[in-house]
């Protein structure tokens, strides 16, 4: 199956991968009228160490044995030809998904009500996550690997 | 193979989809008490504060059984497990012969001994969705509603129903509230943020005497209320392994592949006491994640895989009218601490390792540090000065990043 992966090398740290999974999940179709002046709730996040000068993006990497769908205390979270996915009308925003995450990458939307994760752009009609699709520097990438 | 499942909820549901990982074909007959379509137990307290409904909160797809090929007999109780012939026997008489049995019977709530208890007339407890059902009946706007209980359930229902009535007192008889998940300070500020909600909250304190809609307190004072909902405990449900003669202590004895020590007879989840990694101790954890983990490994193991479930620790994810807190692990040890007005943030070191933390407030990411518990990482091999200031793969080596972000492989 393909997934996102991270090149961290190639990683500036611009952040684009943030504003385009924030826009691509914004149901609007403009980006300055989905992204003007909100503080975007992005299911792909930039970790950064300005000293070290590392930069890289964590998303959801859609585990083969998902701690977080075996988890889920109501039942939302499960695996969709290997997407692990979540039904966000099931979901009452226990956050049992965030104590077991390892990678920090299940967080609450902006209503604070449900959760969101990265479902690598499988419910906004796209092809490509449009994390990747944006990415200037292909630091991230949607490959099929082993 | 004949596949016989007791129980209907997480860990009957983790050992179905455990099963199923292993053999498709293998023939599987669920026997549960309850009448209901698998159900999330924990979400009856979001029914009753209106965030989920009885059709959305359904554990499983409504396909589930016949997806999963399996024999559902719901609303049918078992009596009795034989051992030597392999078969459970049902209360009307009925029996099924086994090839390899899950018992996955969860706990019941504990309801000790009260003077007078049975001059209330509407008492409840909080664990099941027909404790649900029956309390949305008789709650009313004016209702004074007593909690007796101020663990995760008694606060939880606290949390269901204070929209909805007119008072709700909660007693404990506990110093403070949730004695088993926080630390003093955690409990503290929680018990502030609900008091600041309107839930009444008295500890060190219990019902000496009930006397209808009256209860006299130990400290002298009393109460008078509507409604009583009991939640001091819950007690594993262990009779009918123990009756046919496996070993059971406070709950079920299992190995991390959930068999018992009786032949080809497994039990998971509320039912099982096992052993806690950050503690080492064994201990009944009753929480959703572990009976599914342990139900997943006992139904794979009865197919014959082994894909043990052995790190269990007692984790918890809690929020109370949207403040949010997560725990895990063992609070014995070297503690450090990082106090806020909003939020609060506790990890325990021991050996070199982290085995425990609280977070109340800011819980984002909270899951690096579980992982980093249950995976035992010695803290010299990460940047624990950027996992104090908050969770965050940065922490982890360039290698450990390539081969979590970069599907490089090990
Ligand atoms: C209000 C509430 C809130 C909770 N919140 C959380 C939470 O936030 N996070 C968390 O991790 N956990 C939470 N829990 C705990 C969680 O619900 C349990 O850990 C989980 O349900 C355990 O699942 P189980 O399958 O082991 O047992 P149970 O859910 O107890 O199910 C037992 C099953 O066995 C059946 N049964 C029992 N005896 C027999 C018999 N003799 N014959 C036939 N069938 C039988 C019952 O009908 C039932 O189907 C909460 C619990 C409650 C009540």
């Amino acid at each position: 199956m393909k997934r996102v992966y991270v090149n961290e090398k190639w990683c500036l740290g611009c952040h684009l991968c943030e504003y385009n999974c924030a826009f691509a999940n914004s149901g609007r179709s403009n980006m300055a009228m989905a992204l003007k002046g909100v503080t975007i709730h992005p299911r792909i996040q930039v970790e950064e160490d300005p000293v070290r000068d590392i930069h890289f993006a964590v998303n959801c990497r859609h585990c083969e044995d998902a701690l977080c769908v075996k988890s889920c205390i109501a039942g939302a979270l499960s695996k969709k030809d290997g997407v692990v996915v979540i039904d966000r009308d099931k979901c009452v925003g226990c956050h049992t998904c965030v104590l077991v995450c390892p990678y920090g990458a299940i967080m609450p939307d902006e209503s604070g009500l449900v959760m969101q994760k990265c479902e690598l752009c499988t419910k906004n009609g796209r092809d490509i996550p449009a994390c990747v699709d944006g990415c200037p520097n292909e630091a991230i990438v949607f490959e099929e690997r082993g | 193979m004949r596949y016989v499942i007791i129980g209907n909820s997480t860990a009957a549901v983790g050992g179905v989809e455990g099963i199923r990982k292993v053999d498709p074909n293998g023939s599987i007959t669920l026997i549960a008490s309850e009448p209901h379509h698998t159900y999330s137990r924990p979400l009856i307290s979001y029914l009753l504060l209106g965030r989920t409904d009885e059709n959305r909160m359904k554990y499983r797809p409504d396909s589930f059984y016949e997806e999963n090929h399996v024999d559902a007999h719901l609303g049918v109780t078992v009596t009795k497990i034989d051992p030597e012939q392999k078969y459970v026997e049902t209360s009307s008489g009925e029996q099924f012969p086994y090839d390899r049995l899950l018992i996955g019977t969860g706990s019941r709530p504990f309801v000790p001994p009260m003077e007078g208890l049975s001059t209330v007339q509407n008492r409840f407890s909080f664990m099941t969705l027909d404790d649900a059902r029956a309390l949305d009946q008789v709650l009313m706007p004016e209702s004074r509603v007593l909690i007796v209980g101020a663990g995760l359930i008694g606060l939880k229902c606290a949390e269901g129903i204070l929209h909805r009535v007119k008072t709700v007192q909660v007693i404990d008889l506990a110093p403070r509230i949730l004695p088993s998940i926080l630390d003093e300070t955690g409990s503290a500020m929680v018990q502030e943020y609900l008091e600041k909600k309107g839930v009444s909250i008295l500890t060190g304190t219990t019902v000496e005497r009930f006397d209808g809609h009256h209860a006299t307190l130990t400290n002298g004072t009393a109460c008078d209320f509507d409604v009583l909902v009991v939640a001091v405990g819950v007690r594993a449900n262990t009779e009918l392994a123990k009756e046919a003669g496996a070993q059971v202590g406070r709950g079920i004895q299992v190995d991390g592949e959930g068999r018992t020590s009786l032949p080809d007879v497994f039990a998971a989840g509320d039912c099982t006491e096992t052993m806690d990694l950050a503690s080492g101790t064994t201990h009944v954890m009753a929480i959703l994640p572990n009976a599914y983990l342990q139900g997943e490994a006992a139904g794979q193991a009865m197919a014959g895989r082994d894909a043990p479930f052995d790190n269990a620790i007692p984790m918890n994810a809690m929020g109370f009218f949207e403040l949010h807190m997560i725990t895990a692990g063992s609070y014995d040890g070297q503690e450090l601490v990082w106090k806020e007005k909003d939020s609060y943030k506790k990890l325990v070191l021991r050996d070199g390792k982290l085995v425990g933390y609280i977070l109340i407030g800011d819980v984002a990411r909270a899951g690096i540090y579980t992982s980093l518990i249950r995976q035992q990482t010695p803290l010299d091999e990460v940047d624990f000065d950027k996992l104090k200031d908050h969770p965050q793969l940065l922490a982890f080596g360039p290698k450990t990043r390539a081969e979590k972000l970069g599907g490089v492989p090990r």
